[in-house]
């Protein structure tokens, strides 16, 4: 079944234009094109309003929290630069999310994708930081996609050969592979300097990714995203490849029908959503982290979930909604910090958000049945 | 001597592993429950990660436990209402929607928690179920500490799951849910009611995935902590392939899983091995893969799993 949660001109809809006057038809031809943007403002919407009455009544002023969200999101020029920061691996696992959803594939381990992709890259960083960057720089995020690839097709395989549920295979192997990542940094992979702290040695200063503002920690890793939500685009929608990924996500049974592997299909989705996820991880490592440690990810992998869910699982819409969360999460933080908010009420408010894209666009579905009668 | 304390190593193990597998009882028989009536609820995790949160500070403040759990009834009710709402009536699809659940199970409980007991997290603790030992058969040979003196609420998830056995297999309103999940059509033309039938069991999910997370708050430990399922959500989708869709299949695979959570606290209490506790920390999500793999049928699910049924206009 496809997540058809929002956009998508409903064909039920076109039926009963034909008694409407030529103004009512003008207005809902308006309408139908720009529902398409609405319906994600008015979920987000919805979810900050519900947002604001819990801390009500937990006695927080929603006001002062929400202008503290938005001082802490776009209060000056550092702080816009951050929401970038956050934003860039939203963007990614928010990819890696929408090329899965958008093929009906369950991909719910981003976050151990995105561990893996950290962890080839701290490797390469450190072992082989004698490279040059224009060699190095590439080969790391080679590294970080090809560990997070092959995380996803684990799964994909899992699937295909056993008939088992992507759902529940990918958080285990998250669980599996954040639990490792634990073993690394107080292991093998510690830092051999320090005793205290559970983190990997210094990527060397060659694996590090250019910034774009030097003052500010926003580095190129942003723009690869900008233009990977670009390729993904016309990956999904522009080509043969993506046909056939789009009709295995709306109608296995008929993609099998019509010659397509849908096995085969699986494995590459899983396997690119992977790569994506890894590649989040690894742009963090050489861009941002420069070490690996325990919370690398804050969660970046669930995030994607709702980043891709709320436009559509389309990868150009993905660029506006990695950002939008990207300053919740940056704000919220600075909430935390300056209001006393617990953070943690993102994730709810990312719950809330995907319902509330759900409701809106089940108010549309039964309107437009109740009108196909008239 | 050395076989006593063998025989006792084994009694606590196995007095471990009905307990540690209690809360998979629970959320398992709901599970079943929901998905013979053809309803995949993966929030799970989310619901007993509220039902853990309810348990805690209702019986915290209150100071009754039995009130704690009334309050986590209401909760897994008005849970499973919403998730029936969503994926029921709305017919949206049954993992968008418990993915959301489970982000909201993580972001309130997490968010109430800390709000109401800030700076004395994972300090504070209440006063959990006792066990009660049950006359003359608690004190059988081995088994009476294993199985006859354990606290209420494990008592309980077996009465569950034998009140499941016997609706879904012994009455005409298990028929019903069977039906519905097989084929709902069919169900609706021999006049059942598909989306009564499947709020209902989805009701039932909601408060066996509560009762499972508050177990584990106010009768397992006595303190709450965030994200104290731990994936136990996600394992119980696996118990219920791996039991084939069937209360007892469920209740084996829960005891099963049990013992894997027993063995791994037992073995990373052990001192002096070489191998790291993470292997051990490792080990239930490791044997939740496997269970996938054991289980290739495809014919044995209800036909109707995960899609939503839309009436003929």
């Amino acid at each position: 079944m496809q997540p058809q949660l929002s956009s998508g001109s409903s064909g039920k809809a076109s039926h009963s234009k034909i008694n409407k006057t030529s103004l009512s038809r003008d207005l809902r031809f308006v309408w139908e094109r720009s529902k398409k943007f609405l319906t994600p403002l008015v979920a987000i919407a919805l979810a900050l309003g519900i947002g604001a009455v819990l801390m009500y009544l937990n006695g927080y002023s929603p006001l002062r929290a929400y202008s503290t969200l938005w001082w802490g999101a776009f209060g000056n020029l550092r702080n816009i630069s951050e929401v970038l920061v956050k934003a860039t691996p939203l963007m990614f696992t928010g990819l890696a999310m929408a090329v899965a959803f958008r093929a009906s594939i369950w991909n719910m381990g981003a976050e151990g994708q995105f561990f893996v992709g950290a962890i080839a890259t701290t490797w390469v960083g450190i072992h082989l930081g004698y490279l040059p960057p224009w060699i190095l720089i590439p080969l790391e995020m080679a590294a970080g996609i090809m560990a997070g690839a092959l995380a996803g097709m684990l799964a994909g395989y899992l699937k295909v050969r056993f008939n088992a549920n992507e759902v529940v295979t990918t958080i285990m192997i998250n669980y599996l592979i954040i639990i490792g990542t634990n073993y690394l940094v107080t292991g093998p992979m510690k830092e051999v300097t320090q005793d205290s702290f559970p983190q990997s040695a210094l990527i060397s200063a060659n694996a590090f990714l250019p910034r774009i503002v030097p003052t500010t920690r926003l580095n190129i890793g942003f723009l690869i995203a900008i233009v990977l939500s670009i390729i993904m685009y016309l990956l999904i929608f522009k080509t043969s490849f993506g046909y056939a990924l789009r009709a295995t996500g709306i109608n296995p049974e008929a993609a099998r029908f019509a010659r397509m592997d849908t096995k085969k299909i699986a494995l590459l989705v899983m396997a690119l959503s992977g790569g994506l996820a890894g590649l989040g991880g690894s742009i963090e490592i050489a861009g941002l982290a420069h070490r690996l440690f325990s919370n690398v990810s804050p969660g970046y992998g669930w995030d994607g979930i709702a980043v891709s869910l709320l436009v559509n699982n389309n990868p150009l819409g993905v660029m506006f909604s990695g950002i939008l969360f990207g300053a919740l999460r940056s704000g919220s933080e600075i909430m935390q910090i300056n209001a006393g908010i617990p953070s943690v009420l993102n994730s709810a408010i990312q719950g809330i958000v995907i319902l509330s894209v759900i409701a809106f666009g089940a108010y549309r579905f039964i309107s437009n049945k109740k009108e196909g009668k008239e | 001597m050395e076989d006593i304390q063998w025989i006792v190593g084994l009694q606590g193990i196995l007095v471990a592993t009905i307990r540690l597998a209690t809360p998979l009882i629970f959320s398992g028989i709901g599970l079943v429950i929901a998905e013979q009536a053809g309803v995949v609820n993966i929030g799970l995790e989310g619901i007993m990660l509220l039902g853990a949160f309810t348990g805690w500070t209702i019986g915290f403040y209150s100071g009754s436990l039995i009130l704690g759990l009334a309050a986590v009834i209401i909760v897994g009710l008005i849970s499973g209402l919403i998730f029936a709402l969503f994926t029921v009536t709305i017919r949206a699809n049954q993992i968008v929607v418990g993915v959301a659940f489970n982000m909201l199970g993580i972001g309130l409980s997490g968010f109430l928690y800390r709000t109401l007991f800030g700076r004395e997290i994972g300090l504070l603790k209440l006063e959990s179920f006792q066990s009660i030992e049950i006359p003359f058969l608690s004190n059988l040979p081995f088994i009476g500490k294993i199985l006859f003196q354990q606290n209420i609420l494990v008592y309980s998830s077996f009465v569950f799951c034998l009140l499941a056995i016997y609706v879904l297999y012994h009455t005409a309103a298990g028929l019903a849910i069977r039906s519905v999940g097989e084929h709902p059509r069919a169900a609706d033309t021999m006049g059942i009611n598909v989306f009564l039938v499947r709020y209902l069991c989805v009701l039932m999910s909601g408060v066996g995935a509560a009762l499972g997370g508050a177990f584990l708050s106010i009768a397992y430990t006595n303190i709450f902590v965030e994200n104290i399922v731990s994936g136990r959500g996600y394992i119980t989708l696996a118990i219920v392939a791996f039991g084939r869709w069937k209360p007892v299949g469920t209740l084996i695979g829960a005891l099963i899983f049990g013992l894997f959570y027993a063995i791994q606290l037992n073995l990373q209490s052990l001192r002096g091995i070489v191998i790291p506790y993470h292997v051990f920390q490792a080990l239930p999500y490791f044997m939740t893969i496997l269970a996938l793999l054991s289980m290739r049928g495809r014919a044995i699910r209800p036909k109707a799993l995960g899609k939503p049924y839309e009436p003929s206009a």
